[in-house]
């Protein structure tokens, strides 16, 4: 399959590369989402800008005790990260993990932040450990905290000249991600990711619903004392999971209740 | 845009469109015919290559972004068809263990297994199978390109 006519544009730097972005212009990190999109012409794009060399967000370091992992950081760069596996595990063992060893040699877990699939873990797992996204657009840079990205069904708050330069991951006690799959390296049929830290355990959802699901009945009631086994019955409260071949929308709440078990019984003591 | 790469260790360059595909340059203009194109939507692994020494998936990278690397394709790995002491030993491998039917998916599992013999020189089973998950057999079931992989390991390892 041949996508329709771009333009093609690999900036120097990140000053250059919020130049050129705007209206009709897409942002290229791995393409690993993109690229396949444009091939089926479910999307469209007059020019691209590949930022997928720009060493200034191909960096990883601890900032005051969050994690900044640079925007072209690929999955595969980050499971070898020693400070990725010595801060955030939860995120190493995904870039190890997710997909097949080729996406993950091209994929960024920030390029899937902003492809916003409620279906895909980096999603998920961004939403649980509290992460932001620092933004740089023509009006300046801003973090945007994971919880206010996504806005819907592969969309999110951000405009079409934000560039997001990097993924910030608050300090954390524990976190983990389960996923059930029907083969392991296909999207997750449902997932979970339980994080411990500071404020108690938060809990998000991947392919239960539009976008990746806070699961804050089940974070409720463990600040109220019930048991993790007892927290989990409640991780489908809410949720409106997809109806399809890979599954009923009742096997799914089912197994968000599973593999909310199984990532609490991780991170509980 | 023009664009230089190596290929197989020789230079090319040349002016293509954006949106030409990597599988696309190797296949049609120069004329790279191991690399398959199977599922083109990025799942099946037939187009595998090695980018800069990692496997990529050349039907979901564009030829532009390649421009100034280094790919190596499955030729790579071929030698004299009648004189199988000059392939690769992953080739030599997967013919002794009949790890081929049809043939479609070989040269994007012997790049994939390439890739994965270069970080880990003495995968186990497990990380074979793990290792070759980009890559789909509709043949073989998968049993005799494990052990074609992890033979070749041995041979490769022993090699001086
Ligand atoms: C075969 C296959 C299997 C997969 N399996 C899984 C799976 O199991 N689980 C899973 O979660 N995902 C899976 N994925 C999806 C994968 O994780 C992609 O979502 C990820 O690679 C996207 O990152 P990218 O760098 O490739 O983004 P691109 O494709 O380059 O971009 C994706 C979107 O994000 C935008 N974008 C990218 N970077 C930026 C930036 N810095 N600033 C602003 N916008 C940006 C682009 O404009 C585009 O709209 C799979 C993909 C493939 C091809
Ligand atoms: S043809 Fe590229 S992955 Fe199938
Ligand atoms: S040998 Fe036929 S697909 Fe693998």
């Amino acid at each position: 399959m041949i996508p329709a006519r771009f333009d093609y544009l690999r900036p120097d730097g990140v000053d250059e590369a919020v130049a050129l972005l705007g209206p009709g212009t897409r942002v290229l990190a791995g393409g690993h989402s993109l690229i396949p999109a444009l091939k089926l012409r479910q999307t469209t794009a007059a020019r691209l800008v590949d930022v997928g060399r720009l060493a200034a967000l191909r960096t990883v370091e601890l900032d005051a005790g969050v994690l900044v992992i640079g925007a072209a950081v690929t999955y595969a760069e980050l499971a070898a990260h020693p400070l990725v596996r010595r801060h955030c595990p939860v995120l190493a063992r995904l870039g190890g993990r997710v997909a097949d060893p080729q996406v993950r040699h091209r994929g960024t877990p920030a390029g899937a932040l902003a492809h916003a699939d409620p279906a895909g873990d980096a999603p998920a797992i961004a939403l649980a450990l509290g992460v932001e996204v620092a933004v740089r657009s023509a009006a300046g840079s801003r973090t945007v905290p994971a919880g206010a990205l996504f806005t819907g069904r592969r969309e999110t708050s951000l405009r079409a000249g934000d560039l997001v330069t990097a993924i910030r991951v608050p300090a954390h006690d524990a976190a983990w991600y389960e996923k059930f799959t029907r083969v392991s390296h296909m999207w997750a049929i449902a997932g979970a990711c339980a994080v411990r830290g500071p404020s108690g355990v938060r809990v998000a959802l991947a392919n239960v619903a539009a976008t990746p699901w806070r699961a804050t009945g089940v974070e409720g009631a463990l600040r109220d004392g019930a048991t993790p086994a007892e927290a989990a019955a409640l991780a489908a409260d809410g949720t409106d999971p997809p109806d399809d071949v890979h599954g009923p929308a009742a096997y799914r709440r089912h197994l968000a209740r599973v593999v909310t078990g199984r990532a609490l019984a991780r991170v509980t003591p | 845009m023009k664009i230089s790469l190596i290929v197989n260790g020789t230079l090319w360059q040349g002016d293509v469109e954006p949106r030409l595909l990597l599988a696309h340059l190797l296949r049609e203009r120069l004329r790279l015919t191991a690399t398959r194109i199977g599922c083109d939507t990025s799942f099946c692994g037939a187009c595998t290559v090695l980018l800069d020494g990692r496997t990529v998936k050349s039907c979901t990278v564009l030829a532009v972004q390649a421009d100034g690397g280094s790919v190596t394709t499955a030729e790579s790995l071929a030698g004299d068809p009648d004189d199988p002491a000059t392939w690769h030993p992953l080739a030599r491998a997967f013919r002794a263990h009949h790890a081929l039917q049809c043939g479609f998916c070989t040269s994007g599992m012997l790049v994939a297994a390439a890739g994965l013999l270069a970080g880990d020189p003495d995968p186990d089973e497990d990380a074979v199978r793990h290792g070759l998950e980009g890559n789909i057999c509709r043949c073989t079931g998968y049993g005799r390109i494990v052990d074609a992989v992890t033979g070749a390991a041995a041979e490769m390892r022993s090699a001086p």
